[in-house]
């Protein structure tokens, strides 16, 4: 295959890149396929957790370094790579998630699949801060519906201007504590709706199968109910024969010719350590907003000597990630509770999209609330402090002997929590960039971070704790933990724990201000493509994924068509 | 005199105690004997369920050889073990229908977790210490080798965060970490899915909370809302929408 000149590489198999992929091969296009994890499928036994009791694992399912979210979560990476460090400039504390694996972290994301509205295009007009992306909804939506269709999605429609509308999947039925919650939210004037998610309550086709209810999505689906890249798109694509896939496969860079055009890529084959190199008419990247922008960073040459891409000197500027709180409480109302299967689709049922106006709050922008809580199955941290409620009880906590299964008993499932993800402010001083002296196993320069939150995310975050509280205790519940203050910044989140990486190529008309032009195609070279969330002007209150699958959608449409006109 | 006949020698002593012995149960997995371990005394341990020492579960290559790598360590001193396995007993005891710590394979649990979270080693084993000390200051023999009378004596001066003594503060922390793994390490077994009664973790169809507990909390679902949620009995017909993006199947 080494000699075979293709029409399309594209780098990374998430959630920009399987979208690409499925697109390109369709509409006949030859594309090599590279992703720097190994083969991954759910269905297989070996790779499946779904369904494991936790006994089937001697650390009963708690997390280990390359298992951050537990030992049956779907990622295979994390935080913390072998061989492949990242580094902080100052007193930065970015955490840099990375999947690993083929469908990148589409494997074990929470499947939250919201649109952008309308105002999320053009915050600047708003607040006149940031830019305004060079798009507006109208030139996604007829992406993001047909995304909907082709991947399915559940929700509910409810004419929010905001929040808009789609080709939805009818919803599962609330939980008992989320109908706690909807009252408490109901008495406060807050809104609340269903979820909307990426997981099959009803068929769509006859690939993938329909839900069966039991809660694991992020260990990821052995029946392909819920969305995955690799499940819902690259594997179908693969049927095709028009995909050749490489898998442990790390690109280090883009290859570029004399004009300054790519003629492809160079990577080196995890399993054999040697580097290779791929040839082909375009390259479209896809390895995640900050492993894009290391790729370009990481290809200079006479023509590009900061790097592809990068003449402007904004590749890996504004990188901003969602802002994040959360809060719980006991709902003493849920002792002793009946015990029954709930464990429904993976994460929550309702959701309250931002409700507010921030024309009225010492905040710019908005952020939307998650609902938690439920009798989730025992694992590792289960009976933690079991008796710890009896606090509000009058009651002595500690003890031990035969009652203690009586607490754990009274408490099951007497919980509420509340996660909340806004929308932060992209800063030019918010950036990744080249390590100068740090390499990966593969010799590879490495990122290093550079990231402050600004007075606008930290009072977004105060605000966040007050919502919270307050709704919690509409909900009936009795709040746990202390109220974290400005000197814990009211609990925001660091930056990059969200994990939305977003914006460090973003797109614009202007190429002394931005990377790519509305289809991700980069402004010094127009044979070079980023669909991932690198293109993001802003982030909205919303997670990006649904976008990321629009707008890759979008850019593959184009690229075609510009192929077939013999533009690129 | 090595650890090991040091304890049984001091144990031979003792006329309650005729064997304290950490026998495998043969072949026994996880938590399906129930108790199967048998012991003269309800309160002193001779055995308790082995748990495997080998699973098999999607790890990687890399995962797999860590496990191994952890299987092949030893941790704890007999003593250790031992002293681990009667405070577990203590904390979930035996005199259950569905079992205690011991049933379930708390002292291998917590071998396991010591090798596996590096942070839980020096508080566990200067936990045990601790208590042999305060034993023996108070009752003139370690932990172990105390009246059932002077283990409870101890752990219940240690087993409540409200006590403010400050000379207790090491042991009440160590007796907290102690029931925090007892019970994680058993209600994650099947024993403790039976105990809890748990009933989820099987494909299933959730059609939303039973009407009588619904009743019983005052809820209800209301219709507006219902309108937007699945009719499970056409969960199988494939999706279509008309133009107005109504779902129409
Ligand atoms: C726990 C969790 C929960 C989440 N929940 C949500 C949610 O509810 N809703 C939502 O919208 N988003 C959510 N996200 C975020 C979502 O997963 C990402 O937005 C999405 O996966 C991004 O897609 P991507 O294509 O940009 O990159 P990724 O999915 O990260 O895929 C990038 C791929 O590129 C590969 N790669 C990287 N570098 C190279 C290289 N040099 N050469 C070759 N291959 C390379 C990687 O191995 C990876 O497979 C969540 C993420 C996590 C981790
Ligand atoms: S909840 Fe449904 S979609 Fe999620 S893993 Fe289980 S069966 Fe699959």
């Amino acid at each position: 295959m080494a000699d075979k000149e293709y029409d399309i590489i594209v780098v990374g198999s998430g959630a920009g890149g399987g979208m690409a992929t499925y697109q390109l091969a369709n509409a006949g296009l030859t594309v090599a396929l590279v992703e720097a994890g190994g083969f991954y499928d759910p269905a297989a036994d070996e790779q499946r957790t779904q369904l494991r009791n936790p006994w089937e694992s001697p650390r009963r399912g708690a997390s280990t370094r390359r298992r951050p979210f537990g030992d049956y979560n779907a990622c295979i990476g994390g935080w913390d790579l072998d061989g492949e460090p990242y580094t902080q400039k100052g007193d930065t504390e970015f955490m840099w998630w990375r999947g690993r694996m083929l469908g990148g972290r589409t494997n074990h994301w929470g499947r939250i699949s919201l649109r952008f509205g309308p105002l999320d295009f053009k915050r600047r007009d708003i607040d006149g801060l940031g830019e305004n992306w060079p798009i507006g909804y109208e030139d996604v939506k007829p992406y993001y519906d047909k995304v909907d269709k082709l991947i399915g999605v559940f929700g509910s429609n409810e004419g929010l201007y905001n929040d808009p509308d789609g080709f939805f999947l009818p919803a599962p039925k609330p939980r008992l504590h989320e109908l706690y919650y909807i009252d408490g939210a109901r008495k406060l004037n807050v809104p609340v709706y269903p979820a909307r998610k990426s997981m099959l309550t009803k068929r769509i086709n006859d690939q993938r199968g329909v839900c069966y209810y039991c809660g694991q999505c992020s260990r990821a689906c052995s029946i392909h109910a819920d969305f995955s890249s690799s499940t819902a798109l690259i594997y179908p694509a693969l049927r095709g024969g028009k995909v050749d896939l490489y898998t442990d496969s790390m690109v280090r860079e883009v290859i570029t010719d004399a004009s300054g055009k790519a003629t492809g890529v160079s990577y080196i084959n995890k399993k054999d350590k040697k580097e290779y190199a791929l040839k082909g008419r375009i390259v479209v990247l896809a390895a995640s907003a900050c492993s894009s922008a290391r790729i370009l960073l990481n290809s200079k040459s006479a023509q590009h000597e900061n790097g592809l891409g990068n003449s402007s000197g904004h590749v890996g500027r504004y990188l901003h990630d969602s802002t994040g709180a959360s809060r719980a409480a006991f709902l003493p109302e849920l002792m002793n509770r009946d015990i029954y299967n709930e464990d429904g689709v993976g994460g929550m049922h309702v959701y309250t999209p931002w409700w507010l106006e921030n024309a009225a709050l010492d905040f710019p922008r908005g952020y939307h609330l998650e609902i938690g809580g439920g009798m989730g199955m025992p694992s590792y941290g289960f009976g933690f402090a079991a008796n710890q409620y009896n606090e509000y009880l009058g009651k002595r906590v500690g003890g031990y002997g035969n009652g203690l299964r009586d607490d754990i008993r009274r408490f099951y499932g007497a919980r509420l929590s509340i996660a909340c993800r806004g929308e932060s402010v992209p800063q030019f001083d918010n950036y990744c960039e080249l390590d100068p002296t740090v390499v990966d196993e593969w010799g590879i320069p490495v990122l290093r971070f550079n990231y402050q939150w600004t007075d606008y995310e930290i009072n977004q975050a105060k605000h966040m704790q007050d919502s919270m509280e307050a709704l919690l205790e509409a909900s009936g519940g009795i709040l746990l933990g202390d109220k974290p203050g400005v000197e814990r910044n009211y609990g925001l989140a660091k930056p990059g724990e969200i994990i939305h990486e977003v914006g460090t190529t973003r797109m614009g008309l202007d190429p002394k201000t931005s990377v790519t032009n509305e289809f991700g195609q980069l402004h010094d070279a127009n044979n070079v493509f980023v669909v991932d969330a690198g293109t993001f002007v802003s982030q909205a209150d919303k997670n990006p994924t649904w976008t990321i699958l629009a707008l890759s959608w979008r850019a593959s449409d184009y690229i075609a068509e510009q192929m077939k006109q013999q533009n690129i | 005199m090595s650890e090991s006949s040091e304890i049984k020698h001091s144990i031979e002593r003792r006329d309650v105690l005729k064997a304290l012995m950490l026998a495998p149960v043969a072949g026994a997995m996880l938590a399906s004997t129930g108790c199967a371990w048998v012991s003269e005394s309800n309160k002193q341990p001779t055995r308790w369920t082995r748990l495997p020492t080998q699973y098999s579960y999607a790890r990687t290559d890399v995962e797999k050889q860590r496990d191994a790598e952890l299987f092949a360590e030893t941790f704890f001193r007999e003593h250790e073990l031992v002293t681990i396995a009667v405070l577990c007993d203590i904390i979930l005891p035996s005199d259950h229908e569905n079992g205690g710590a011991l049933a379930a394979g708390l002292p291998d649990f917590v071998e396991f977790m010591a090798k596996d979270r590096e942070h839980y080693k020096l508080p566990l084993r200067g936990g045990v210490a601790w208590l042999d000390n305060y034993s023996l200051d108070n009752f003139g023999a370690r932990f172990v080798e105390a009246d059932i009378e002077q283990q409870l004596a101890i752990c219940d001066a240690i087993a409540y965060p409200d006590v403010q003594d400050e000379a207790l503060q090491p042991g009440i922390a160590f007796f907290s970490l102690m029931r925090n793994m007892t019970l994680t390490g058993y209600y994650t077994t099947e024993l403790g899915f039976r105990d809890l009664g748990y009933v989820g973790n099987t494909p299933n169809i959730w059609d939303g909370v039973p009407d009588e507990v619904l009743a019983r909390h005052g809820k209800t679902y209301d219709a507006e809302w219902l309108t937007k949620c699945v009719d499970q009995s056409r969960r199988n017909i494939t999706a279509e929408w008309d133009d107005e993006m109504n779902l129409i199947t």
